[in-house]
């Protein structure tokens, strides 16, 4: 048998179901693999000893009607999970443990899931290579020294690297598809609203979105539908009837029409992307998709758009780690001093820097020429999409546009590091959902992804065609383990 | 006080040298909206609990929380702004009011800015020379902050969360009031809408309302606005009238030496009676409002509306116009009878159970009387009147029927208030009852005749003063229970 590490989410609940294997052995399968790759620091903090405890108690008492019966997940460590310190990657939240879950993860233990612990990710998941972590850079198992993307680069580098059998990202401006792409795997951003923002740490409230990142998009589905929900503690959960995203799953996309937006083509971007696309189209006409040419034409402003909005409610959300209620405490000679101390030694360079931008554009004699403006053209950017859908069914992009760099090669250069995000940017302004899969790979033999993205609640049409496609594409990561060494 | 002139006793001046300087004064006011649980979470809200003992992770602005919005509370808001016959937005926004302090757990109120859930409206204050309209800006939602403990620690400030997060009214007024009387009216007005709508207990000891005030001065007869300051949070009536007459007297002297008024926030110091500048205009916070993503833009329908209007019960306004109409009895006693709920219900009881016969007169001397003597005596709400409305009907019928006399009900009175007896009982136990039966009185006289034979000679002389001892005689023999009337009567016709 293949090992148990290797197999897909899918074939891991057939397997427990049908008895070949007990959620105990899965458990220890990932748990060993995770021990051996600790170089890859994927984990900020590991729940092992009590994963595999929960996985006996499973198989003592197993329930084989639960959607993941038994199956032992690790999570990006932004969802608050009881009594399981939570950091964001941030000092500021070095030692908080949360007293209680967030929704999505709720979601995921009631159907069966196990924790197995917390991944790390740029802190407060502002960042694009994980580089931003107070835990220190991640790995990408594709090659050494290659970041996995980000923010979910924990995420991305545990599920690469068969650490765990699937896990859940937030998406606030790429931080599930970027990091995906950038590792040969799966990674879907639900429509706004689908899955509850309740004890997520918040980055930017209006683009905040968890996430399925997956080895296959069968597996995305799955989870998917475990994790989305309607839930009146979040104000912003959208309560629309959901697909039986795994069950209604289908390859056959014959006729539906796939747009191609020419504002995609920017200045600049490698010839492989180009090609990567070019390719892409191919695959979906192959699978009976019709292709048609589309225009979104306030592309160009999206990036900029959302480095206003993001960091505005980034600038608020993170008013409220201040060292008085929980979280990181510097002592000061008085409140203001405290509050200084403390913010400079929680808070990263890249933390501090948006923290910065935010609370400028909010600020009363620029609030109108930056916020309002921006969301103005916020307003037009979902426009330009909602005239694309009077034409087409989904969108097909190239999910990034380059490849993974290498740690380091950018984190002295922010603005190249915020171009990483500009294709996967403009869904969260509009709310859409989009997905990111394996389509191939560049010279050095990294992975480059395809992004499909969807109408607003449609899911099940972005699954179906990347569920399509991916058959085609046939991808194989070629991970060689080199960090066993 | 000094230098202050009123022409009329209702106007409010100051005089300087030769000019004469009137007040204007706009007011803030903070309501907390009774609710059993807080604006965006499910902790309680009562007053006076242990510190830290109705916090939520919500209102501790845990990582991850969000708020939702509790539902009663818009209500709540929008009865108050159909009783301030204002308009009530369809449309409403909630922002986050940016700043750091210990005791404001998110680092940022929310609140409403640009968009409130109530426009303009109007508040009617009935002052000794007439009414008066005051408009109403708008009414917003907003969150409390804690409370910031400075005196119990030493070396630390302690925060307790319980405010955190309960719902606030806050009222704005236009600059309509010109006097610290106008604003002593406007707030017992306002308080009293709320009281009737059961949105507001207006417990200002409990910091259930509080104020902001803006002052500004000007020449009497100049319609352009002065520069204001603002005197924050001030807790009591008297305090805001004792900080107007402070800093409107600051400002005119100002003027008066040719100097500049800044556009300030102030704090009024209780134990100095004086106001001072908290931060001037350049120091002011810049709080980065913008809309709070957490929550979406509140709709409200007309249909909403309707519903709650059908639910609003008969306001001041109303309930005065109707007391003078339906029961003849003076503007003046239909505003104090209708300015606190409880007042009118306890009155329109009295007049119910008083039936066929009543007599509004009675009623309306007895209960702003006797019964708010004793309340007042005794500091409790009319709502625990020791003596029920249903007895002390009764007690005006045994007064109206003359089977006691208005003397003997006041000993009644004090007997009624040990567990609310019903004063026929005492009548008859007592045996208080009027002695009207003129036989028995015609015997008592003569007795009293006879024994003052040289009284009663000196009274037939022209000595009339003794009429009086006469009676004062029956009374006393009787034991006070004789029919003053009958008795005058007999002793005219036997003297």
């Amino acid at each position: 048998m293949t090992e148990i590490t290797s197999l897909s989410l899918f074939e891991l609940i057939k397997n427990i179901k049908e008895k070949n294997i007990s959620s105990n052995e899965v458990a220890k399968s990932f748990i060993d693999r995770s021990e051996k790759s600790k170089k890859l620091n994927a984990y900020v903090t590991e729940n092992f000893e009590n994963c595999l405890k929960l996985s006996k108690e499973f198989d003592n008492k197993p329930n084989f009607d639960l959607k993941l019966p038994g199956i032992p997940i690790a999570v990006k460590d932004l969802f608050c999970t009881n009594e399981v310190r939570t950091t964001a990657g941030s000092n500021i939240l070095n030692n908080f443990v949360p007293s209680y879950e967030s929704t999505v993860t709720q979601n995921i233990w009631n159907e069966g899931g196990i924790l197995l612990g917390k991944l790390n990710c740029d802190e407060f998941a502002m960042g694009s290579s994980n580089e931003t972590s107070f835990f220190g850079n991640v790995q990408n198992p594709i090659a050494k020294d290659l970041v996995p993307g980000g923010s979910s680069g924990g995420s991305s580098s545990a599920l690469a690297a068969n650490l765990t059998p699937i896990t859940i990202g937030t998406d606030t401006g790429g931080s599930i598809r970027q990091p995906a792409s950038f590792t040969g795997t799966v990674g879907l951003k639900p429509t706004y609203g689908s899955c509850s923002r309740y004890g997520i740490v918040a980055f930017a409230s209006s683009l905040d979105q968890a996430g399925p990142m997956s080895k296959d998009v069968k597996d995305s589905s799955i989870l998917l539908e475990v994790i989305s929900s309607f839930d009146k503690k979040d104000s912003t959960s959208i309560d629309f009837q959901r697909n039986n995203y795994s069950s209604e799953l289908t390859r056959n996309i014959k006729g539906i029409k796939i747009g191609i937006p020419k504002e995609y083509r920017v200045d600049g971007m490698p010839g492989e992307i180009e090609s990567l696309w070019k390719k892409g189209i191919e695959y979906a006409k192959d699978c009976g998709a019709e292709i048609i040419d589309i225009s979104l034409p306030h592309t160009s402003y999206a990036l900029p758009t959302y480095y206003i909005v993001a960091p505005a409610e980034a600038s608020s959300n993170l008013a409220r780690y201040d060292g008085v209620k929980y979280g990181l405490r510097s002592s000061g000679k008085s409140l203001i001093d405290m509050y200084e101390k403390t913010r400079s030694e929680g808070f990263g360079e890249e933390v501090k820097r948006r923290i910065m931008i935010g609370t400028y554009v909010l600020s009363s004699g620029y609030y109108d020429a930056y916020y309002l403006k921006a969301q103005k053209v916020r307003q037009l950017i979902k426009q330009d999409f909602d005239q694309a859908y009077n034409k087409v069914d989904a969108i097909l992009t190239p999910s990034t546009p380059s490849s993974a760099f290498k740690i380091g090669e950018k984190s002295n250069d922010p603005v190249s590091m915020y171009l990483n995000d500009i294709f996967t940017v403009p869904v969260n302004l509009a709310g859409l959902p989009g997905i990111s899969i394996p389509a191939g790979v560049d010279k050095n033999n990294y992975p480059l992804g395809l992004q499909i993205i969807g109408k607003p609640f449609d899911e099940q049409t972005v699954l179906n065609i990347a569920y399509s496609m991916e058959e085609k594409i046939n991808y194989k990561n070629n991970i060689t383990d080199w960090w066993m060494e | 006080m000094d230098g202050i002139m009123s022409k009329n006793n209702l106007e409010y001046l100051i005089e300087r040298n030769d000019n004469v300087y009137e007040v204007v004064i706009g007011l803030e006011v903070h309501a907390q909206v009774t609710s059993n649980s807080k604006l965006f979470s499910s902790s309680a809200t009562k007053f006076g609990a242990e510190p830290n003992t109705q916090v939520s992770l919500v209102d501790a602005a845990f990582p991850g929380m969000l708020p939702v919005i509790n539902e009663y509370c818009v209500k709540q808001a929008i009865k108050t702004g159909i009783g301030l016959k204002a308009k009530i937005n369809n449309k409403s926004v909630f922002d986050r009011k940016n700043y750091f302090y210990a005791d404001l757990p998110q680092g940022y109120q929310i609140s409403q800015y640009k968009y409130p859930i109530v426009g303009e409206g109007n508040v009617i204050l009935d002052m000794p020379e007439g009414q008066k309209h005051v408009g109403i800006e708008r009414l917003h939602l907003e969150q409390d902050a804690g409370k910031s403990i400075h005196d119990v620690d030493p070396n630390n400030t302690l925060v307790d969360l319980n405010r955190s997060g309960v719902a606030l009214m806050e009222i704005v007024s236009k600059p309509d009031l010109r006097s610290p009387d106008e604003v002593n009216a406007y707030i017992k007005k306002l308080r009293s809408i709320m009281r009737y709508l059961g949105t507001c207990d207006g417990n200002m000891q409990e910091g259930s309302l509080r104020a902001d005030v803006n002052v500004s001065v000007r020449i009497k007869g100049s319609t352009d606005l002065g520069t204001r300051c603002e005197i924050k949070n001030v807790n009591s009536i008297k305090f805001m009238q004792m900080a107007i007459i402070y800093e409107a007297n600051r400002q005119v002297d100002l003027i008066e030496e040719g100097e500049e008024i800044d556009q300030e926030t102030r704090l009024f110091d209780t134990k100095k009676n004086e106001t001072r500048s908290m931060r001037s205009k350049e120091d002011a916070h810049d709080y980065r409002y913008f809309p709070d993503p957490d929550l979406l833009p509140l709709e409200i329908t007309d249909d909403f509306i309707d519903q709650l209007k059908s639910e609003i019960p008969e306001l001041p306004d109303d309930k005065k116009k109707r007391f003078i109409d339906e029961f003849k009895i003076s503007p003046y006693e239909a505003t104090i009878l209708v300015s606190d709920i409880d007042t009118a219900k306890y009155f329109e009881e009295v007049v119910a159970k008083m039936g066929k016969n009543r007599d509004m007169k009675l009623a309306v001397n007895w209960i702003t009387g006797e019964l708010f003597a004793v309340l007042n005596n005794k500091n409790i709400e009319i709502a625990n009147s020791p003596i029920s409305a249903k007895n002390l009907a009764k007690l005006i019928n045994l007064i109206k029927n003359g089977t006691i006399s208005g003397k003997i009900a006041k000993t009644i009175f004090e007997l009624m208030m040990d567990g609310d007896i019903d004063p026929q009982i005492i009548v008859e136990e007592k045996g208080l009852k009027q002695q009207s039966d003129p036989k028995a009185l015609e015997a008592l006289i003569d007795k009293i005749i006879n024994d003052n034979r040289e009284k009663a000679i000196e009274y037939k002389q022209g000595k009339e003063k003794l009429f009086g001892f006469f009676v004062g005689q029956a009374m006393k023999v009787s034991g006070g229970k004789a029919n003053p009337q009958l008795i005058n009567e007999i002793l005219k016709k036997k003297l």
